[in-house]
C-alpha cells in the first residue's frame, strides 16, 4: 500500500460520513413531510449501504446495529409504518449512534435503549391498513439493460474486497449474466495469489435506477476500472457491431471479415483477432475491458463530474502553489534587469501559467457554503426540542462558495451564534404570541459575497438586546465609565469580550455572551470583522465579514520610505496622483477631489513615521473598506504583484495595521496593509484631531 | 565546540543557597553592546548573516523587523532594547542574527536575536554558574537566567522565555 492511499477501513468512514450527511438531510425533511416518498427511499438507500459497506470493510457492530434501524425503515418504505415524528427523532438518535460507532466509541447502553425504542416502534405498529401487495400506483419504472465490465485494482483482494460479494448484489437487483475474463490470469509461476486477475463482464436487466448500480460498486469505484453503460433494449446489434462497440476489435477487422463472407465470430477467432472466450462473452451480451477501451471506461466512470481528494494533498498542492508563486516572482524580477527577448516570453508564459495554476488551486478548495448551513438544521432542531421552543432555519446564498478551511473554522462560531439566537434571543411562545409575533420563531443564515469579502449573518426575530442590562455590565466590569456616551454599535460589541454575560437579567441558563469571545477569537483569526445590530423587540443580526481566502491575494505593490507594502487588489479602486497644490495645502484639510467627488486621504509617511525624505510627486491609492473611501498617499507605486499571505510573529500583534508579510521577489519582506482597521485607525485618529 | 574550563570558583558562591540548583548548560555566546552574552543552545537553530530587516511600522520597540529565513516571515528583536542597555544599535561587519525556537502564547515560533558578534557555543558547568545578582548591574535582572563565570570575564545567560513571556503580559496590560 502506498503512502498516501486511504486505507479501506478509511475509505469506508469516509463514505459512510457522507451518507451519514445525506440520511440527517432526509430525515429532517421527513420530519416535515412524513409522507415524502423521495426523502423515504433516500433514508432507506443511505442505511441500507452503510449496513452492507459496514459489513463487508469489518464494521460488525456498526452493521448490527444499522440493520435494525434498516428494517423499520424498510416497513416505512413498504408502507406498513409511517415516517412518525417518534421514528425520525430515534432515526436521529440512532445516526449520532452510528457516527460514534464508526470512531470506535458508542456506548452499548444507549445503544440497547435505542434499539429497544426501535423494537417498541415496530412492534406498535399498526396493522397494514391496505396491505399495499401490488407497486404503489407510481407507474413501474422501465427494464432497461446495462452493460457492465468490471476490473478490480490489483491491491482489492488485498484489502478486503470480496468479489463474490459484489457480483451477489448485483445479481439482486435483477436478471443478471456473468462471465468471468481470465485473459490476464498469468502463468502459474507467476501468479500472485493476492491479486485479482479477473475481470468480468456483465449484462444486468433492471427495473432499478443507475445509481443502484453504482452503489454496489461504491467502495471499489476508485481503484477499479468499471464501465456502467445503457444496451438500447429494442437495438437489433449484430454481433460485430458489439464487439467493435465494446472495442475488442478494431472496425478495419470486422468489415475485413465480413468482406469475406464467413460467419463473423468464426472468422474472427480464425484469424487470431480475437481469442474464443471473447466472442463468446459478446455472445452472451458481455464486455471485457482492454487497454484501450479501459481508458475511454474510465473517461466514462468519472463522468458523475467529482473525485475524492484528501484534504491535506490540497493544502500540500496551495503550499507548493504559494512556493511557485514566489520563486515566479524572483524570476520576474531577474527578467526585468535582462534584454533577452526569449527570456521575457517565457517569464511572462510562466507567469500566466502560475497565477491560473494559483486561481484553479484555490478554486478547488472552494466549497459552498451550504455544506456547512446543512449542519445546522439538525442544531436548530436538537436545540429548539430541548428548549420547547418552535423555530425555524431559513437559509440563504448557500451557493456562495468559500475556502475549505475557513468553512471548517466557521462552524463553531456560527453555531455559537445559533445557539445565543435560539437560548437568548428567541423567546418562549407565550411571549411571543402576548408580544403580538408569529408563535414560530425565525433564525436566518445568510450568505453573500461582498467584493473579496464574504458576510455571513445570523438573524432572529426574537427580543433583542438588551442595551441597559449590556452597559450595566460594561460599567460594572469597567469597560466604559459611568455615563460616558458611547456609540450604539460599540456598546452592543462588548457582548464579545472574554466572560461578559448578563445572564441574571438575559435567562436563567446563560447569557449572551456565553462562548461569544470564542467567536471573536476565532474570527479575528480569519482577519475578519463582527457587526452587531439589535432592535429592541423585533431581534438581532450578527453579521461576519471575512475574507474569501486565506492564502494568496493579488496584491498591489507600493513603497512608502523605505519600506515595501501590499494594498489587497480587492480593496483598490484607482491610483491617482496628488498635485503639488492639495499636497501643499493638505495639512488643514486632507481632503482630494477626484471627479466631483471629495475624498479625505490619509498620508502613510505619517501614518508609519517614515523618516526619509517624500518623493517629489507623491501618489494616491483610492481604496475602499464598505461604504468607506479613502486615499492612502504613497510614495512609489511599484506594480501587482501576487501575494502569498504569511502570518505575522505574535509578537507583532500589538500592530493592526497590517494583516500579514509576504515575501518580495528579491527575498525581502513586505507588510500587507490591513485596509479595514487602517481606515478604522485613520477615522480614530481624526476624530481625536477634531476633538483637541 | 570548546568547553570552557572554569578554575576558580568564588567561595561566596559555594555557600550561596540555591547555588546547586544550576544543570550544565551548553549556551552559545555572543557579544551585545561590550558585554559577552549567551542563549540556550538548544533552543538555536541557525545563525545568519545580517539580512535586510524590514522595519513595521508601529511595533514595540525592541521588535526591529522581519526577515526571510528561507520563506519564512520572522521577526528580528533587539535585546539591548529589550534588556534596557544604554546605547543605540550599530551593525558592522561581525553583526549576526541568531534564529531561534521559542514558545509564544503556547505556540512555537521562531524569533531572531540581534547580536554584535557570535563566538562559540560553551557548556558551562554547574560550579560556575551564580544567581544573577539584584543589584550592581545596569540591565533588567528577571530576564537573566544566570551569570556564568570564566577566566576572562562574565558571562550573562539569557532567560529567553521570560523576555517574550513578559512582553505578552506587558501587552495585555496596555
Amino acid at each position: 500500500m502506498t503512502a498516501h492511499s486511504a486505507t479501506p477501513a478509511e475509505t469506508f468512514r469516509n463514505e459512510a460520513e457522507d451518507l451519514l450527511v445525506e440520511l440527517e438531510a432526509a430525515l429532517l425533511d421527513l420530519e416535515g413531510d412524513p409522507d415524502d416518498r423521495e426523502q423515504i427511499d433516500r433514508a432507506f438507500r443511505a442505511l441500507h449501504t452503510i449496513k452492507g459497506s459496514g459489513a463487508m470493510f469489518g464494521f460488525e457492530r456498526v452493521a448490527a446495529f444499522t440493520h435494525h434501524v434498516e428494517s423499520a425503515f424498510q416497513k416505512v418504505r413498504d408502507g406498513e409504518l409511517a415516517a412518525s415524528h417518534e421514528l425520525v427523532g430515534v432515526a436521529l438518535a440512532s445516526l449520532d449512534h452510528i457516527r460514534a460507532l464508526l470512531d470506535g466509541a458508542g456506548d452499548p447502553a444507549k445503544e440497547e435503549l435505542l434499539l429497544a425504542h426501535v423494537r417498541r416502534i415496530l412492534g406498535a405498529a399498526p396493522p397494514p391498513v391496505a396491505a399495499p401487495a401490488a407497486e404503489p400506483a407510481d407507474e413501474p419504472p422501465a427494464e432497461k439493460i446495462w452493460r457492465i465490465r468490471l476490473a478490480l485494482g490489483p491491491q482489492a483482494m488485498a484489502f478486503g474486497t470480496n468479489p463474490l460479494l459484489l457480483l451477489d448484489e448485483l445479481r439482486q437487483l435483477g436478471e443478471c449474466t456473468v462471465v468471468a475474463l481470465t485473459e490476464a490470469v498469468p502463468p502459474l509461476g507467476d501468479m500472485d495469489p493476492t491479486v485479482c486477475y479477473l475481470a468480468w463482464d456483465i449484462v444486468l436487466i433492471t427495473d432499478r435506477p443507475r445509481s443502484a448500480i453504482d452503489e454496489v460498486f461504491i467502495f471499489v469505484v476508485d481503484d477499479a476500472r468499471l464501465s456502467v453503460e445503457e444496451v438500447p433494449a429494442d437495438a437489433e446489434v449484430r454481433l460485430g457491431e458489439i464487439l467493435v462497440r465494446r472495442g475488442d476489435v478494431p472496425e478495419q477487422a470486422v468489415s475485413d471479415a465480413l468482406s469475406q463472407q464467413r460467419p463473423i465470430g468464426e472468422m474472427l477467432v480464425g484469424e487470431g483477432k480475437v481469442a474464443p472466450e471473447r466472442v463468446a462473452a459478446a455472445l452472451a451480451e458481455q464486455h471485457q475491458v482492454r487497454e484501450k477501451a479501459a481508458k475511454s471506461a474510465v473517461g466514462d466512470a468519472s463522468g458523475q463530474g467529482s473525485i475524492r481528494v484528501q484534504a491535506e494533498r490540497l493544502d500540500g498542492l496551495m503550499d507548493q502553489v504559494g512556493e511557485l508563486v514566489i520563486a515566479q516572482a524572483r524570476l520576474r524580477q531577474l527578467v526585468a534587469a535582462s534584454d533577452d527577448l526569449a527570456l521575457k516570453a517565457i517569464s511572462e508564459e510562466i507567469e500566466r501559467l502560475s497565477s491560473e495554476l494559483r486561481d484553479t488551486t484555490m478554486g478547488i478548495r472552494m466549497l459552498p457554503i451550504g455544506t456547512l448551513f446543512g449542519r445546522f438544521r439538525r442544531v436548530v432542531r436538537d436545540l429548539s426540542q430541548a428548549l420547547g421552543k418552535d423555530v425555524e432555519l431559513t437559509v440563504e446564498g448557500e451557493e456562495s462558495e468559500l475556502d475549505k478551511t475557513l468553512i471548517e473554522r466557521l462552524n463553531d462560531p456560527l453555531v455559537h451564534l445559533i445557539r445565543n439566537s435560539i437560548d437568548h434571543g428567541i423567546e418562549p411562545v407565550e411571549r411571543r404570541r402576548a408580544a403580538g409575533k408569529p408563535e414560530r420563531g425565525r433564525v436566518h443564515l445568510a450568505a453573500a459575497h461582498s467584493g473579496a469579502q464574504v458576510l455571513i449573518s445570523v438573524t432572529d426575530d426574537g427580543r433583542g438586546m438588551d442595551r441597559a442590562a449590556i452597559r450595566a455590565k460594561a460599567e460594572e466590569r469597567g469597560l466604559i465609565a459611568p455615563d460616558a456616551a458611547i456609540a450604539d454599535s460599540e456598546l452592543l460589541s462588548f457582548i464579545f469580550h472574554p466572560g461578559f454575560s448578563t445572564a441574571a437579567q438575559v435567562s436563567s441558563v446563560s447569557g449572551r455572551g456565553v462562548g461569544m469571545d470564542v467567536v471573536k477569537r476565532t474570527i479575528d483569526s480569519l482577519r475578519g470583522t463582527i457587526e452587531v445590530s439589535s432592535t429592541v423587540g423585533a431581534g438581532s443580526t450578527v453579521t461576519l465579514k471575512l475574507p474569501l481566502t486565506l492564502a494568496i491575494i493579488d496584491g498591489l505593490l507600493v513603497r512608502v520610505g523605505r519600506g515595501m507594502y501590499v494594498i489587497p487588489l480587492s480593496a483598490v479602486e484607482e491610483c491617482v496622483e496628488l498635485s503639488p497644490e492639495e499636497d501643499s495645502r493638505a495639512s488643514g484639510c486632507s481632503f482630494l477631489s477626484i471627479r466631483g467627488d471629495l475624498v479625505p486621504f490619509l498620508r502613510l509617511r505619517e501614518v508609519f513615521h517614515a523618516a526619509t525624505e517624500p518623493d517629489p510627486y507623491q501618489k494616491v491609492v483610492v481604496v475602499s473598506s464598505g461604504t468607506l473611501r479613502v486615499g492612502l498617499v504613497v510614495d512609489q507605486v511599484v506594480g501587482q504583484h501576487q501575494t502569498v499571505i504569511k502570518s505575522l510573529s505574535k509578537l507583532l500583534d500589538d500592530v493592526h495595521e497590517f494583516s500579514g508579510a509576504t515575501i518580495l521577489g528579491d527575498g525581502s519582506v513586505a507588510l500587507i496593509l490591513d485596509v479595514p482597521r487602517l481606515l478604522a485607525l485613520g477615522q480614530d485618529q481624526e476624530s481625536r484631531r477634531l476633538a483637541s | 565546540m570548546t568547553t570552557t574550563e572554569i578554575a576558580s570558583i568564588s567561595p561566596a558562591a559555594r555557600g550561596k543557597p540555591g547555588a546547586g540548583a544550576f544543570q550544565p548548560m551548553q549556551v552559545l555566546t555572543m557579544a551585545l553592546a561590550g558585554d559577552v552574552f549567551a542563549l540556550d543552545s538548544d533552543s538555536v537553530l541557525e545563525v545568519l548573516d545580517l539580512a535586510e530587516v524590514a522595519e513595521v511600522p508601529n511595533c514595540r520597540a525592541f521588535v526591529k523587523g522581519l526577515i526571510n529565513v528561507r520563506g519564512k516571515v520572522v521577526p528580528v528583536v533587539d535585546l539591548r532594547v529589550r534588556l534596557g542597555i544604554r546605547g543605540a544599535a550599530e551593525t558592522t561587519e561581525d553583526s549576526r542574527i541568531v534564529v531561534m525556537a521559542v514558545t509564544l502564547g503556547g505556540e512555537e515560533t521562531l524569533v531572531g536575536v540581534l547580536a554584535d558578534k557570535v563566538y562559540e557555543v560553551v557548556e558551562i558547568a554547574p560550579a560556575a554558574l551564580e544567581e544573577a545578582p539584584t543589584i550592581g548591574i545596569h540591565w533588567r535582572a528577571e530576564f537573566i537566567k544566570a551569570i556564568g563565570k570564566r577566566a576572562d570575564g562574565f558571562i550573562v545567560v539569557i532567560d529567553i522565555g521570560k523576555v517574550f513571556a513578559a512582553g505578552e503580559q506587558e501587552l495585555s496590560k496596555a
